[in-house]
């Protein structure tokens, strides 16, 4: 079977984000990137399927500009097989990206297609669920367990009242929650290996993708702050404070 | 302007998140209507037209839509689209599943997760774990919108009558089947709807001393939250935990009971009313948003507060 993983280069989750000066977008000048951790997490599902024997190509696609191949190399050394970078310079929004992928998988063909549920950065939670609309797979989102056979696909997923079963037909879109796996580290060898893999390049227009954006963002801004508050000396100062300045319990 | 919510409820019961959304399409303005897909789910229908202030409630009522699957209520909702300028949700695990794939299917950017609505077309949304808040414009004929439940205080439950319409077709794709599901019973308060949530840690350090947590929010009539730490470690339940990548709460009371305060936790929790954080580490980032910090060990803590009360 061949696996399909769309990674997104994303701002390390380790760094905290402000508004550029104008407030025109968030400044991401000289910031760590790295690959999006749900991506991360899709990379390892894959790469243990293919340890299992199950998956025999694993394909990493990244819509995005040329650095991007650097998350591309990292998907590599962790275990992808080839890599596609979809070059672009222009922001690009979850729908064009699912366009995008739509024609990645027209050409490729995957059994199954493993996305993260959300970048870090936009949190939009959007691009597999579009993904399937596209190309009319069923989908799983938010999957911490996923048994994959030639028959189809079993995924337990993480919903708000606790966790759900649903058995898909091939081709099918997953998308990671935290919990399906801990991504492994690359180790040296592999990286050099990575190296010498195979990355190909093209662009929207090249599979004919209108990306023109459907929004315009008009400003960002940081959040209202909280008000400072105070350290309280002991457990019976905090209950003060709670029934009489806060008069939260009674 | 017209809007169309997508009801949220299981069947037999209507959730009492779907009255943000109601909200938030009160703040776009027009007549609104609510599409109910469920499977035997009259009771549903019949709740929602109680809703103070709706047009319309459509009922799809089919066991394909039994499970609430994206592959067969996302074409439905495609088939009524043409009725509406917004289709709106509440970001609930259902709404984020669903609503992506019906724009998709509508050739439109989706909005999700919207924290205000400044007009018709434009809408504030959190982004980067919630360290900025981002003004988007749409170009799209319709906008297809999640809406952040903490963001819009739930409207009215009762005082309307909407009329109920059946809508008659079944979209059975045959591409996804639910094989079961495990829901973690509990009398405690509904996280995301709680006035008051208790939430433990990694502090906790194991699934015995985490059901400390457990007593101090029984003993307060909370709800039960975690960090994601806490989930990860098997402390906790995953419908338990609140950050950035799980629930957002914004309750009356928050109380972080050896939580270290990384930025995607603040991202689940830091719009609550009045925040207590006890740590024993007086540097911990939590004690920067918390109105009453309490530098102590919890195991010491705990029970104090546990007899105060
Ligand atoms: C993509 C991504 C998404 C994430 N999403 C989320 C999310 O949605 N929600 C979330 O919570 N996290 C999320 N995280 C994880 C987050 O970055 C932190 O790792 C996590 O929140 C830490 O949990 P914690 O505060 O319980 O643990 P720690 O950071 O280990 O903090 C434990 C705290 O307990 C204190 N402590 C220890 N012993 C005691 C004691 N005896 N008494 C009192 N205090 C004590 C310590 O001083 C410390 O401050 C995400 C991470 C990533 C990469
Ligand atoms: N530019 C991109 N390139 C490759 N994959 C992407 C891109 N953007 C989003 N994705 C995939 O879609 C998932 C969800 O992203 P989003 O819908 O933006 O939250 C990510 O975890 C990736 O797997």
């Amino acid at each position: 079977m061949k696996v399909l993983v769309p990674v997104k280069r994303v701002v390390d989750y380790n760094v905290k984000v402000r508004p550029k000066s104008d407030g025109s977008d968030a400044d991401l000048a000289n910031l760590k990137m790295s690959i999006n951790p749900f991506c991360e997490i899709a990379v390892e599902e894959a790469v243990r399927l293919k340890e299992q024997g199950i998956v025999s190509e694993i394909v990493a696609v990244s819509i995005g500009v040329q650095q991007a191949q650097e998350q591309l190399r990292t998907a590599l050394a962790l275990g992808a097989d080839r890599a596609i970078l979809i070059a672009t310079d222009v922001a690009i929004e979850p729908l064009a990206i699912a366009k995008c992928l739509k024609a990645v998988c027209d050409n490729e063909k995957p059994d199954i297609v493993l996305l993260g549920k959300q970048a870090i950065d936009g949190d939009n939670n959007q691009t597999g669920q579009m993904l399937g609309a596209l190309t009319g797979f069923p989908q799983a989102t938010f999957a911490s367990e996923l048994t994959l056979s030639a028959d189809g696909a079993t995924v337990k997923r993480e919903v708000d009242g606790g966790l759900q079963t649903l058995s898909l037909t091939l081709p099918a879109i997953v998308t990671t929650d935290l919990r399906l796996n801990e991504p492994r580290y690359a180790s040296l060898p592999n990286i050099m290996k990575a190296k010498r893999k195979p990355l190909d390049s093209t662009t929207p227009e090249e599979l004919g993708v209108d990306a023109t954006p459907r929004t315009s963002l008009l400003n960002v801004r940081l959040p209202a702050e909280r008000q400072a508050g105070i350290v309280v000396e002991d457990v019976s100062a905090l209950v003060d404070k709670l029934k009489n300045e806060a008069k939260v319990i009674s | 302007m017209s809007t169309l919510i997508i009801a949220e409820h299981d069947n037999a019961s209507l959730k009492a998140a779907t009255l943000n959304s109601v909200a938030a399409a009160q703040a776009i303005g027009g007549d609104i209507d609510i599409l109910v897909a469920g499977s035997d789910c009259q009771a549903v229908a019949e709740q929602a037209a109680q809703i103070a202030g709706i047009a319309r409630v459509r009922v799809a009522d089919n066991a394909a839509y039994a499970n609430a699957l994206a592959e067969n209520v996302a074409p439905l909702i495609v088939e009524i689209a043409g009725d509406y300028s917004h289709i709106l949700g509440t970001a609930t695990t259902t709404a984020k599943n669903i609503l992506p794939r019906v724009a998709a299917l509508l050739d439109v950017q989706a909005i999700s997760d919207i924290s205000a609505v400044i007009s018709g077309d434009t809408f504030e949304r959190p982004v980067y774990a919630g360290s900025m808040i981002a003004t988007v414009q749409s170009s799209d004929a319709i906008k297809v919108i999640t809406v952040r439940g903490t963001a819009f205080d739930a409207a009215a439950s009762d005082g309307g009558s909407a009329a109920i319409e059946a809508i008659g077709s079944a979209h059975d794709a045959g591409s996804s089947s639910f094989v079961g599901e495990e829901v973690a019973a509990s009398d405690r308060p509904e996280l995301t709807a709680a006035k008051t949530v208790v939430s433990g840690g990694r502090a906790l350090g194991s699934e015995e001393q985490f059901s400390m947590i457990y007593q101090l929010a029984d003993h307060m009539g909370a709800a039960v939250g975690a960090s994601r730490a806490a989930v990860d470690a098997g402390y906790a339940p995953n419908d338990m935990q609140v950050g950035q990548t799980g629930k957002i709460v914004a309750p009356d009371l928050y109380m972080a009971i050896g939580i270290s305060g990384a930025i995607q936790h603040l991202a689940g929790m830091k719009d609550s009313k009045v925040i207590v954080a006890i740590n024993k580490d007086e540097e911990a980032p939590i004690l920067s948003v918390a109105d009453y910090g309490l530098v102590a060990d919890l195991f010491v803590a705990l029970p104090e507060l546990e007899a105060a009360l």
